[in-house]
């Protein structure tokens, strides 16, 4: 017999009450990271001792500039969802745990908003 | 009093255990995730960098070619190759492939092999000058 009521096995949120949610976004973004991450390694080799310009000129091309967006961007989400898996896991404290899992969502916005402003810097010049 | 016997293990924890493969890989993802962070921080950085102009951007090269450095890159390197081998393993294990104890044990091997063996790969094409095509 299960004690689970009818809307709360409808609605699928376990007694976490965010379901597979966390799980999921990391399997996503795991798999949309492994041919960005391709990508990411031959750019990167391609631009080894490269003069400022010739970096400039990489980023400049509109498909260089989105997929090294949509990589930064990526990598952040799935990082932030594992080092809320690390902090959740090792930090018992409530209240350092929670002020921890602010650093690591404000960590991760900031380095969001320099990389977009970054780009578009280098996009619009 | 059992003052003969040695005092006993009450908590078990990875100090107590042998270091089977499976866990071996599974603790080091976990701790190149982690550093990873530290990798992203510095690509940040280097774009950053390369949007403010050539004296930020020299400053951050200047830096990266230290001895330090070059230790710092490989190392993200290595954690990257790392991470992003030994994550298609994991979602492998996720479509249900590759829990016999044996082709785990394999599977394991095979990524810290292949991760040593492709940070080595980048850097040697690094040394070698075969990098930096996009000049």
């Amino acid at each position: 017999m299960s004690l689970e009521t009818p809307l709360h096995k409808a609605q699928g949120m376990g007694s976490a009450h965010s379901g597979v949610g966390h799980f999921w976004k990391q399997r996503v973004t795991a798999v949309a990271l492994i041919p960005l991450t391709v990508w990411f390694a031959i750019s990167i080799i391609g631009l080894i001792g490269a003069p400022i310009a010739a970096v400039l000129n990489f980023l400049f091309n509109p498909v260089n500039a989105v997929l090294m967006a949509a990589f930064v961007l990526i990598a952040l989400y799935h990082m932030v969802l594992g080092l809320q898996e690390v902090i959740l896991d090792y930090v018992p404290h409530q209240g350092l745990r929670f002020f921890l899992m602010l650093v690591n969502y404000t960590f991760a916005l900031a380095l969001a908003a320099a990389t977009i402003f970054a780009l578009l810097r280098i996009v619009g010049t | 009093m059992a003052e003969h016997l040695k005092p006993r293990p009450l908590s078990p924890f990875l100090t107590i255990f042998r270091w089977p493969v499976t866990m071996a890989t599974s603790i080091v993802h976990r701790v190149t995730g982690v550093g990873l962070a530290g990798g992203l921080v510095v690509l940040v950085w280097w774009l950053i960098a390369a949007s403010s102009g050539p004296e930020a951007y020299n400053f951050f090269i200047d830096l990266a070619e230290t001895t330090i450095g070059q230790i710092c890159l490989f190392g993200f390197t290595w954690a990257l190759a790392y991470h992003a081998v030994n994550g298609i393993r994991h979602l492998a294990w996720d479509l249900g492939y590759g829990y016999q104890v044996r082709t785990a044990d394999i599977s394991g091997i095979a990524v810290i092999v292949l991760s040593v063996l492709i940070a080595i790969g980048v850097f040697a094409i690094a040394y070698a000058g075969y990098g930096g095509y996009y000049q």
